[in-house]
């Protein structure tokens, strides 16, 4: 089969390579129909995620047809059409009861190395390093799904590919971070990083009750596409004092719930920002903590922040002080997936969501690689790029 | 554990492992589980087989160096139903070792506590290598990773992997 593999910091390569096999009871193997490059994978691709292997399967937001299950899948049935959780969750540990399907405890093999660094392992990822299980991707043409009988959803035939794949991670992140801001009437989100994360957030916040919305990026099409939403657009690149912009549009307060959906790959800016870039260059930081700064700051006091963008060590020159005594609560986590998978479904449903309005590029497989490079070095017309197999 | 039971354990050059998981399951059904020391290759996988050698006795078969096995008796010291087993090896062993395994009941609906302590007298020469084998390089990872394998296993059924997955080679 065709698969998209990774050899290192800007080297991918559609291959071809063995067919996956069933390796486990509760294993299925899906041919894929549709598959998409996430914005997280461009941090595998600039090699800034530890342990990768040369020729690792990278993807994880996937779907297909199952083609063959092992023996112990109850209810999914080969030729089942289904769309696949970007995390994988056993369904019966301490975390996946409670239904925090992120912090599973039994899929990741490589567990060790995440308890050393993190003091805990969380959920095995598909296509995302070694650090978070090792599991070939879904920029494939087919796929093994473990835990089968947890993940998965059947989907039906009217309902479109280019809406379904992204409930696989990023409509469900988006809504995760919107949710777990606890949102009031009269509540101003503010929403840092217009990606599809930050463009999912901006929806879900408007969905579950927000009177105003603020997008910030430093892209033009990206603030274009929040503002069809209805935000409030704030481009970053003209604001050297984004805090006090903040607090000016919301009465002096700060918003009363702030997303970031950028992470630690943040563009720095001003002085602190270049003391990032600078740690970072030489190792002695992993993190840049440029939007979280932001965020903390100009939360308003007692107010949420909600944290969708990807983390993976150590930051510097978090203010804590500023944490602390404006008594904010932080939420956090990878998306609890095999839940919120499925209450984007119930909403593209009911009509309440189009999420493939946010794809920007549709590409064959065979041209994954070439995805890549348009998505790393043209964020201004690349929102989302599905892939086709 | 009787320490001075086994010759060279009693060392302070013994090498002494502790790890605590808790499993979301009864101390009864993990100790069954445990008292079947045949099924430890499922999460032991340095071991190739442990099977029953009279009464009280086990005899055990790891990988060692150079596709070689290693073999030694051990015998059960310990066997309290739904809450302790503990295991030494039998004199003449290669590498004296011994180990015990706790079942506690954790707070309310949250399962069982599993405490297991490994003990053995490091050798030198070829049987060092074998040693690092048997425990891995780091032997806190290879505990860790036996008790994480136990605990997928008795949860959810089975151990995860990906030995055998597609892979990119060029």
């Amino acid at each position: 089969m065709k698969a998209l593999c990774w050899y290192g910091t800007r080297d991918v390569r559609v291959e071809e390579v063995p067919d996956p096999k069933i390796l486990a009871v509760d294993d299925i193997i899906i041919k894929t129909s549709t598959t998409a490059i996430c914005g997280s994978d461009l941090h595998l691709y600039h090699g800034t995620v530890p342990m990768m292997e040369q020729g690792d399967i990278l993807g994880h937001e996937f779907m297909g047809t199952i083609v063959e299950k092992g023996p112990d899948v109850k209810d999914l049935k080969v030729g089942d059409r289904v769309i696949i959780p970007f995390a994988i969750s056993c369904g019966h540990c301490f975390f996946c009861k409670r239904e925090h399907y992120s912090c599973c405890d039994n899929t990741n093999p490589k567990s060790y190395f995440l308890k050393k660094m993190n003091g805990d392992a969380t959920a095995g990822i598909f296509g995302y390093s070694h650090l978070m299980g090792g599991y070939a991707g879904g920029q494939a043409e087919y796929v093994r799904v473990p835990y089968a009988n947890v993940g998965p959803a059947r989907v039906t035939s009217e309902l479109d590919d280019d809406d379904l794949a992204m409930l696989t991670d990023a409509f469900p992140t988006g809504y995760m971070a919107a949710e777990n801001c606890s949102i009031q009437p009269g509540d101003t989100v503010a929403v840092w990083g217009c990606g599809p994360i930050g463009q999912f957030a901006i929806r879900s916040a408007y969905l579950l009750g927000a009177h105003e919305v603020i997008a910030i990026d430093v892209v033009p099409g990206r603030l274009k596409l929040a503002e069809q939403a209805g935000a409030t657009i704030v481009n970053a690149s003209n604001e050297d004092e984004i805090v006090d912009r903040l607090k000016q549009m919301t009465g002096g307060m700060g918003p009363d719930a702030c997303i970031d959906a950028v992470g630690y790959e943040a563009e720095s800016h001003g002085a602190v920002g270049l003391y990032d870039t600078v740690k970072q260059t030489l190792m002695m930081t992993t993190d840049s903590a440029q939007i979280l700064r932001q965020v903390i700051l100009s939360c308003r006091k007692a107010g949420v922040v909600s944290l969708p963008g990807v983390y993976v060590g150590m930051a510097d020159k978090v203010p804590m002080g500023a944490l602390m005594n404006k008594a904010l609560t932080i939420k956090t986590g990878q998306t609890h997936i095999a839940k919120y998978m499925r209450t984007g479904l119930q909403l593209l449903k009911d009509g309440k969501i189009k999420p493939s309005e946010i794809i920007s590029h549709r590409l064959s497989i065979n041209d994954a690689a070439n995805g890549y490079k348009i998505f790393d070095e043209n964020k201004n017309e690349v929102t989302k790029i599905v892939l086709k197999c | 554990m009787d320490a001075q039971s086994i010759p060279g354990t009693n060392k302070s050059s013994d090498v002494q492992l502790k790890k605590c998981v808790t499993i979301d399951r009864g101390a009864d059904e993990l100790y069954e589980r445990w008292k079947d020391f045949s099924k430890f290759p499922l999460f032991m996988q340095h071991l190739v087989s442990v099977r029953p050698a009279g009464l009280n006795r086990t005899h055990w078969v790891a990988k060692g160096p150079n596709d070689t096995q290693v073999e030694w008796d051990a015998a059960t010291t310990a066997d309290t139903p739904g809450k302790v087993i503990a295991w030494k090896s039998m004199p003449g062993a290669d590498v004296p070792n011994e180990g015990s395994v706790h079942f506690d009941p954790a707070p309310v609906h949250r399962g069982t506590r599993v405490t297991v302590t490994l003990r053995y007298a490091p050798p030198g020469g070829q049987l060092a290598r074998w040693v690092a084998m048997f425990f891995g390089e780091e032997p806190d990872k290879q505990i860790s990773d036996d008790l994480s394998r136990f605990k997928a296993l008795m949860e959810a059924g089975v151990v995860p992997t990906i030995n055998g997955q597609s892979k990119g080679n060029k």
